[in-house]
């Protein structure tokens, strides 16, 4: 605790605290509050029942206590009365007449016992309703959303770093005629944003029989201009000896290429792989445009659809949300410092 | 060497397929074995960028509904011009397409509120980051989090906070309003939402610009008793220019494209209130009963000239930063 103290004090070089430093502390913890509650209150929701989620919001899954009564339809809500003859005992509602509340007790169930409404409360308990993933599961086909996001983010991040690379390698090690202008050619298209090329994409993604197929998402962004700079300018670091001498080795220009300059680029690798599988997992326009059926649809695709049909599900929907966040938030978590320096180093996302 | 200890050894035998035909490629081609190692990416270029590219052109000067550009009718500027038409460029009600203006005015007024508000918190954010702060990486990584969740995510996540019966409302207590059902309402939400989830981004690259302007700067101004701050405006504000020009372009372009958290925060309602660009140009081409493939590719390329301008905005301002 002292060590804290002095630390605060001490951020500002010489002298105490000033208020630049408390104005800093106030802020981030402003900040904290506003980045990650709503994820925070994401989750906690969506381990609530549906009765749970329809009364006033409770930090924890709390939910209405309900029983049923042997000669009445259905269960009826337990409450605490809390003031009168009846105070403290936990009675089931049968109905509301105006300001009176007609309780019974289960034990005796004929006898009716009046209160005024002010004076009864719900009886509540804690429970996580952890069959809300169950049922996502179960229910909507959640495992096939969540194989063809795999499968998209897998194999188009696999084929983007292989042809990246390969672009990238010879744009580094080979000089050939064309060179400079297909490097500027790759560039230029970082000034192309996708949503200007939709129409025509569709066209081309139709034409190629790509439509309502999952590499009908995957082949158009495999190419990437951020992904063919980033690694070319890592491999130009690559010495050209080492090369060299693979290839009085009698190596192939294939074998220089996998099996030299590709483990030697791992580092400009991993931070092309960590941003093509982000790209991917996310991407929504483009898939939204290619995939019609519900067969082929990704998570974020499905998340969309159901958030229009399912609009009394909540429960359902939450649960789902928080299931294709999973992922991102996993790697983010093991992978902090690497994509935080990825992209301070790069500029891209 | 490091590929013997990939995961998967199936697949490192598999890429060693390519070494006979490539050997082979190798003795017949010479140099030019080149173009086999780009060939695959400008093949995906050619037909994913820049062939769209033409056909956009070739769309937006034909009309019709039928996707095969053969069969399409020559029109000439006829999209271009009803798309302009309008009686009175700042009443919408007064244009052939009036959801196209309204898409102009919201996407407009959406990029000059959502550019000042983004750049302004970033640079906030970036400079209290980089002081000597407890727990910095912790709180780096929270500004910085909301960046990767997808935009669905992001507009499920408000969606649920801002509905009637939400947290929000159940907070601030009163009667419960729809945050998302009032003209106003909505649009300062897509907003603030848009500025959540990406603000992480650019708080990085300008605490990185932040970090390489030298620390005995500022050691020299302390001597001269300079305050806080007059030190920001006089040293760390014409330092940082550079790169918080590369910000303030870089996110006028991405907030030009405003569409996905939009589109499944509010759908582009109430009305039109949160309708932008891009969704006009979904819309159009995707979305109706009769797709206007050659509405919304002339609408694309309207939008390409102001991307373009931004564009070359963006390099020259990449150019100073790298100057610097």
């Amino acid at each position: 605790m002292r060590d804290i103290k002095h630390f605060l004090r001490a951020t500002h070089g010489r002298g105490g605290a000033d208020w630049t430093d408390w104005a800093c502390y106030a802020y981030l913890l402003a900040g904290l509050g506003i980045m990650l509650l709503p994820v925070l209150w994401l989750v906690l929701s969506s381990i609530k029942s549906p009765a749970g989620l329809e009364q006033a919001p409770s930090l924890l899954p709390y939910e209405p206590v309900r029983m049923e009564v042997p000669g009445r339809p259905g269960t009826l809500p337990l409450v605490r009365v809390t003031a009168g003859p009846a105070a403290g005992r936990e009675l089931l509602e049968v109905r509301r007449l105006g300001l009176q509340s007609q309780l019974i007790d289960p034990a005796d169930p004929a006898t009716l016992i009046r209160v005024p409404i002010t004076d009864r409360v719900p009886v509540q308990r804690l429970r996580p309703a952890w069959g809300n993933y169950a049922e996502v599961i179960a229910r909507f086909d959640f495992l096939r959303y969540f194989y063809n996001s795999a499968f998209i983010t897998v194999i188009a991040t696999l084929i983007t770093l292989l042809f990246n690379a390969m672009a990238a390698f010879a744009l580094s090690k080979y000089r050939f005629p064309g060179r400079g202008t297909v490097f500027l050619l790759i560039l230029a298209t970082l000034m192309v944003p996708p949503t200007i090329i939709l129409v025509p994409n569709y066209l081309i993604a139709a034409t190629l029989g790509l439509t309502n197929s999952l590499w009908g998402v995957i082949w158009p962004g495999v190419a990437t201009p951020t992904g063919v700079f980033l690694l070319r300018q890592y491999m130009l670091t690559i010495p050209d000896e080492l090369l060299d001498a693979a290839r009085m080795d009698n190596a192939s220009e294939w074998r220089v290429f996998w099996r030299i300059v590709l483990p030697l680029s791992t580092p400009a690798l991993a931070v092309l792989a960590i941003f093509s599988v982000m790209w991917r997992w996310n991407d929504f326009l483009w898939p939204m445009v290619v995939l019609n059926r519900s067969e082929h649809f990704t998570l974020q695709l499905a998340l969309n659809a159901f958030q229009g049909e399912l609009t009394t599900s909540w429960n359902l929907l939450l649960a789902m949300t928080v299931l294709t966040l999973l992922p991102v938030t996993l790697i983010f978590l093991v992978l902090q410092k690497h994509i935080t320096q990825g992209i301070a180093a790069s500029g891209v996302k | 060497m490091g590929w013997r200890r990939w995961p998967g050894a199936g697949f490192a035998l598999a890429m060693n397929l390519p070494e006979r035909p490539m050997r082979w490629a190798q003795r017949r081609l010479g140099p030019s074995l080149a173009w086999l190692f780009v060939g695959p990416n400008l093949l995906v270029f050619g037909l994913f960028t820049f062939l769209p590219i033409l056909i956009d052109f070739w769309y937006a000067v034909t009309g019709g509904t039928n996707l095969l550009p053969g069969e399409r009718p020559f029109t000439g500027l006829q999209n271009v011009h009803a798309l302009l038409a309008c009686g009175d460029y700042r009443d919408p009600a007064t244009c052939e397409r009036d959801l196209f203006w309204h898409g102009i005015w919201n996407t407009l007024a959406f990029v000059l509120l959502q550019v000042t508000l983004m750049v302004g918190f970033s640079l906030l954010t970036a400079l209290v980051l980089n002081r000597r702060i407890l727990a910095r990486g912790f709180f780096r990584a929270v500004f910085f989090y909301p960046v990767l969740l997808s935009p669905v995510v992001v507009a499920l996540i408000w969606k649920w906070i801002l509905q009637r019966h939400g947290v929000l409302n159940a907070a601030l207590g009163g009667t419960p309003t729809d945050w998302l059902l009032d003209p106003h309402g909505a649009f300062f939400w897509t907003v603030f939402v848009s500025v959540w989830a990406h603000m992480g981004f650019y708080t990085l690259i300008l605490l990185s610009g932040l970090q390489a302007i030298p620390r005995d700067i500022y050691e020299a101004a302390a001597m001269d008793a300079t305050g806080p701050l007059t030190s920001f405006r006089r040293l760390t504000l014409p330092l940082l220019m550079p790169t918080l020009l590369v910000v303030l372009v870089l996110s006028l372009i991405r907030a030009v494209q405003i569409f996905d958290e939009v589109f499944v925060l509010t759908g582009g309602g109430p009305g039109t209130a949160t309708t932008y660009i891009v969704q006009f140009i979904y819309e159009t081409g995707f979305a109706q009963q009769v797709r206007e493939y050659g509405m919304a590719a002339a609408a694309s390329l309207l939008l390409a000239g102001v991307l373009l301008v931004l564009t070359l905005l963006q390099l020259r301002a990449g150019r100073a930063r790298s100057g610097a």
